[in-house]
C-alpha cells in the first residue's frame, strides 16, 4: 500500500486516491486529510449544497429521477393495497407474515448503525464519528420511515391503524399494554422522535452556516428559518452541548431497546425457530451489521460525488469496517449457537425447525443468508480489503443481500412448517416485490434529497475535532512547541 | 459619540487561542452583560469566560421522572382499573411486561424535554440580532472567532473597552447598533 504525507499529496482529491497517509505525529491516520483550515471544510461541504437550483448536475437529476419514479411507483402500489388488500401478496395460512414484516425488520435494522454513530460512538469519545454522523443518522430517519411504512401497510385495514395508538376503543377496552406488539408501536415511535431531535439539533449550527453564507434570498429565508437564529455564542453552546449529550446518553440504550423489542415480536411467541432468549442480542448485532454496510453503501459513492474524501477518509472506512467483521462474527456465532440450542435442548420441534431451515424448502435462502452474513465479513481481516474502496463497496451489497434473507429465513421459514402436517404450505411472493422496491426508491430519494439540500457533514462538529481548534495549538511543523508550552503551563497550574 | 443608538462591540478574533486568551482578560476585567461566538465549541472557552454549567440536566430530570412515573401509573390504571382484561395469564399489574412501554416513555420525554429546554433556555428561535447586522459576523458560523460586550454592561465605556478588545488581540472592533 503506497503511503503519502499531506504534503506530497496533488490537490485534487478525487484524482489523487485513497492512499494511506503517514500521519506526522501518533503514526495514525489524521481525521481530516490534506491540511485544510476551518474555511476550507465550510467550501467542501456546503459547495454541493450552494449549486443552483437551475444548475444540478445531470447525473443527479437522473438518479434523483430513477429514485422518484420508483417512490411513485411505490405509493402507487401502496393505493392498490388500499384498494384490494394484503390479498395482492403470496401470504397464506400458516405463512401469516412474510415480505411485509421481513421488510420492515430489514428497515428498522438499517436504521440502528446511524444511532449507534450518533450516540454510542459520542459516548465514548470517539472523534472520527464526526465525518460520517450526519448522514449516517439521515439513513436511520429515512430507514424507520420505510420500516414504519411496512408495518403500517401490513394491517390490513390500513384506516384502523388508530386502533395501535393508545386510546380506548368503544368498550372502553386500551390497548393491551403487555404486548409485544404493542411495545413495538412505542418502540418505534420513539426511536424516529427521537432520532429525529437529534438530527435537527446537530444540524441547526449547519443550517446557520448556510444562511451566514447565502447568496439569495430564499436559500437565506429557509435556513434562516431552520437555523432558528444560531449565532454561535459560548453562553448558547454550554446548553446546547449538554442537550446533545443528554440526547446521546438516552439515544445510546435505544440502539439496542428497539431491536430487542423488535425481537420479541418474535420471541415471545411460541413458536419453534423464534422462542429462543438469544433473540435480543441476535438483533441487535445484525441490526448493527446490516445499518454499517448501509452506511458503505451510501458513503462511498457519495464521498466521491461530493468530493468529501478529505473529511470521510480511508481511516473511516477502516473503523466501519471494523465494526461489520465484530457484528458480522456475532451474527454467526448466533446462527451457531441457534442451532446448539435446538440440539441441546432436546426439543423435537425445534430440532426440525432447524434441520428444515438449511435443508428444508428454503435452503437456497439459508444458504444465500449463511454465504453473504458469515463468510463475506471474514474478508475484512486482510488490511488490503478493509481499505479498499471497491471491496468495501462489495462486500457492503452482500451484506445488505444476506441481512435481508436472514430476516425472510426467520420470518418465513419458522412459519411454513406449522404443528399440524395439514396446515404445511409454502410461502410464493406475488406482488411482495414492488413493495421492497418502491421502499428502496422512496429510502433514496429522501436520501438523495438531503444530499442536495442539508450539509451531509457535521461542520461544525468536525471543526471541533481538527488539531488547530484546540485553544492551546500552536501548529505543526518548526512551530510546533505546543504540546511542551502546555505541559509546562499545566505543570505552573 | 453615538452613545445613543450604540448596542455594543463586536470584536473579531483569527484563532481559538486568540478568542481564548481575550475572553480571560474580559472576564478579568469584570464585565457581565458580554458573550463570546465560535463556529464550533471551543474547548475550555466557557471556563475563560466564567460561564456557569447549564441548568438543562435538571429539566430533563424533572420531566422525565414525571413522565416515567405517570406512564407506569397510566398502564397500571389503563390495564388493571378502567376495563381489568387478563391476556396471557398475566396478573392486572403485571410490572415486567409494562417496562418496556415504561422505558420508552421515559426515553421520549427526557429526550423531546432535552431537546425543547435547549432552545428556550438559549431564548431561541430569535429571528434577530444586532451583531447579525455585520458583514465580518457572517463568518462566525465558518472560520472567525467574536466576542461582544454590550453598552448596558455597568463596566462599559466605549474608548476603554475598544482600548481592551484592541489590546487583547481582535483584528478588528466595530461598533454595533440595535
Amino acid at each position: 500500500m503506497a503511503t503519502a504525507t499531506a504534503q506530497t499529496l496533488p490537490n485534487d482529491i478525487n484524482t489523487r486516491g485513497d492512499v494511506v497517509l503517514e500521519d506526522p505525529i501518533a503514526g495514525r491516520e489524521p481525521l481530516v486529510r490534506g491540511g485544510h483550515d476551518f474555511h476550507a471544510v465550510t467550501e467542501m461541504v456546503c459547495k454541493f449544497n450552494e449549486v443552483e437550483v437551475k444548475k444540478t448536475p445531470k447525473s443527479f437529476l437522473a438518479g434523483l429521477s430513477l429514485a422518484g419514479a420508483v417512490a411513485t411507483m411505490f405509493f402507487g402500489y401502496v393505493g392498490y393495497l388500499f384498494w384490494e388488500g394484503p390479498g395482492i401478496w403470496g401470504n397464506n395460512n400458516p405463512v401469516g407474515w412474510a415480505w411485509d414484516i421481513v421488510n420492515f425488520v430489514f428497515w428498522v435494522g438499517i436504521g440502528h448503525a446511524g444511532t449507534l454513530i450518533s450516540a454510542i460512538l459520542y459516548l465514548f469519545r470517539q472523534k472520527w464519528r464526526t465525518s460520517i454522523n450526519r448522514y449516517a443518522e439521515a439513513m436511520t430517519i429515512f430507514a424507520v420511515i420505510c420500516a414504519s411504512m411496512c408495518v403500517a401497510l401490513h394491517t390490513g385495514r390500513i384506516w384502523m391503524d388508530y386502533y395501535l395508538f393508545p386510546l380506548p376503543n368503544q368498550m372502553g377496552l386500551w390497548p393491551n399494554f403487555r404486548s409485544p406488539l404493542e411495545w413495538d408501536v412505542f418502540a418505534v415511535n420513539t426511536y424516529f422522535a427521537v432520532s429525529l431531535l437529534f438530527w435537527f439539533t446537530g444540524l441547526v449550527p449547519d443550517f446557520a452556516t448556510l444562511r451566514d453564507r447565502a447568496t439569495n434570498k430564499w436559500r437565506q429565508r429557509i435556513y434562516g428559518f431552520l437555523a432558528l437564529g444560531w449565532r454561535g455564542s459560548m453562553r448558547h453552546w454550554v446548553t446546547y452541548e449538554k442537550a446533545y449529550q443528554i440526547l446521546a446518553a438516552f439515544s445510546a440504550p435505544l440502539v439496542l431497546s428497539v431491536h430487542t423489542i423488535v425481537s420479541f415480536d418474535f420471541a415471545v411467541s411460541q413458536l419453534p425457530g423464534w422462542h429462543t432468549t438469544i433473540f435480543p442480542p441476535y438483533f441487535v448485532a445484525g441490526a448493527i451489521f446490516s445499518g454499517f454496510a448501509m452506511v458503505n453503501t451510501l458513503m462511498l459513492p457519495a464521498r466521491h460525488f461530493l468530493g468529501l474524501k478529505d473529511l470521510v477518509t480511508v481511516r473511516h472506512l477502516e473503523n466501519i469496517n471494523k465494526v461489520i467483521l465484530l457484528t458480522g462474527t456475532l451474527v454467526g456465532y448466533a446462527y451457531g449457537m441457534e442451532f446448539f440450542v435446538a440440539a441441546y435442548s432436546g426439543n423435537e420441534y425445534e430440532g426440525f425447525t432447524f434441520i428444515n431451515r438449511s435443508f428444508g424448502p428454503y435452503w437456497w435462502a439459508y444458504w444465500i443468508m449463511l454465504s453473504c452474513n458469515v463468510v463475506t465479513p471474514q474478508l475484512f481481516w486482510f488490511k488490503k480489503i478493509r481499505t479498499s474502496v471497491g471491496w468495501s463497496f462489495v462486500l457492503s451489497i452482500f451484506v445488505n443481500i444476506g441481512m435481508w434473507f436472514e430476516r425472510f429465513v426467520i420470518t418465513v421459514t419458522s412459519l411454513h412448517r406449522d404443528f399440524l402436517v395439514s396446515s404445511w404450505d409454502y410461502f410464493v411472493p406475488v406482488t411482495e416485490v414492488f413493495f421492497l422496491l418502491g421502499t428502496f426508491g422512496l429510502f433514496f430519494t429522501l436520501f438523495l434529497l438531503f444530499v442536495r439540500f442539508f450539509p451531509v457533514i457535521a461542520m461544525s462538529e468536525v471543526k471541533g475535532v481538527m488539531p488547530e481548534a484546540n485553544p492551546h495549538w500552536e501548529g505543526y511543523g518548526d512551530h510546533g512547541h505546543g504540546h511542551a508550552a502546555h505541559a509546562a503551563a499545566a505543570e505552573v497550574h | 459619540m453615538t452613545a445613543k443608538s450604540l448596542w455594543g462591540v463586536l470584536a473579531q478574533y483569527e484563532t481559538p487561542a486568540a478568542v481564548f486568551h481575550a475572553c480571560e482578560k474580559v472576564r478579568d476585567e469584570g464585565y457581565q452583560q458580554w458573550d463570546s461566538c465560535a463556529p464550533f465549541p471551543v474547548h475550555g472557552l466557557e471556563k475563560a469566560m466564567g460561564v456557569k454549567p447549564s441548568k438543562l440536566p435538571w429539566a430533563v430530570l424533572i420531566v422525565g421522572v414525571l413522565g416515567s412515573s405517570l406512564m407506569l401509573f397510566f398502564q397500571t390504571w389503563a390495564m388493571g382499573n378502567a376495563y381489568p382484561f387478563v391476556v396471557g395469564g398475566k396478573p392486572l399489574f403485571s410490572l415486567p411486561a409494562f417496562v418496556p412501554i415504561w422505558y420508552e416513555i421515559t426515553v421520549l420525554s427526557s429526550c423531546v424535554t432535552a431537546f425543547l429546554a435547549n432552545w428556550i433556555m438559549n431564548g431561541l428561535p430569535q429571528p434577530y440580532h444586532p451583531a447579525f447586522a455585520s458583514k465580518a459576523f457572517e463568518r462566525v458560523t465558518d472560520d472567525k472567532f467574536f466576542i461582544m460586550i454590550e453598552a448596558t454592561d455597568p463596566k462599559f465605556d466605549l474608548e476603554k473597552t475598544t482600548a481592551l478588545l484592541k489590546s487583547s488581540g481582535a483584528t478588528m472592533v466595530e461598533e454595533l447598533e440595535p
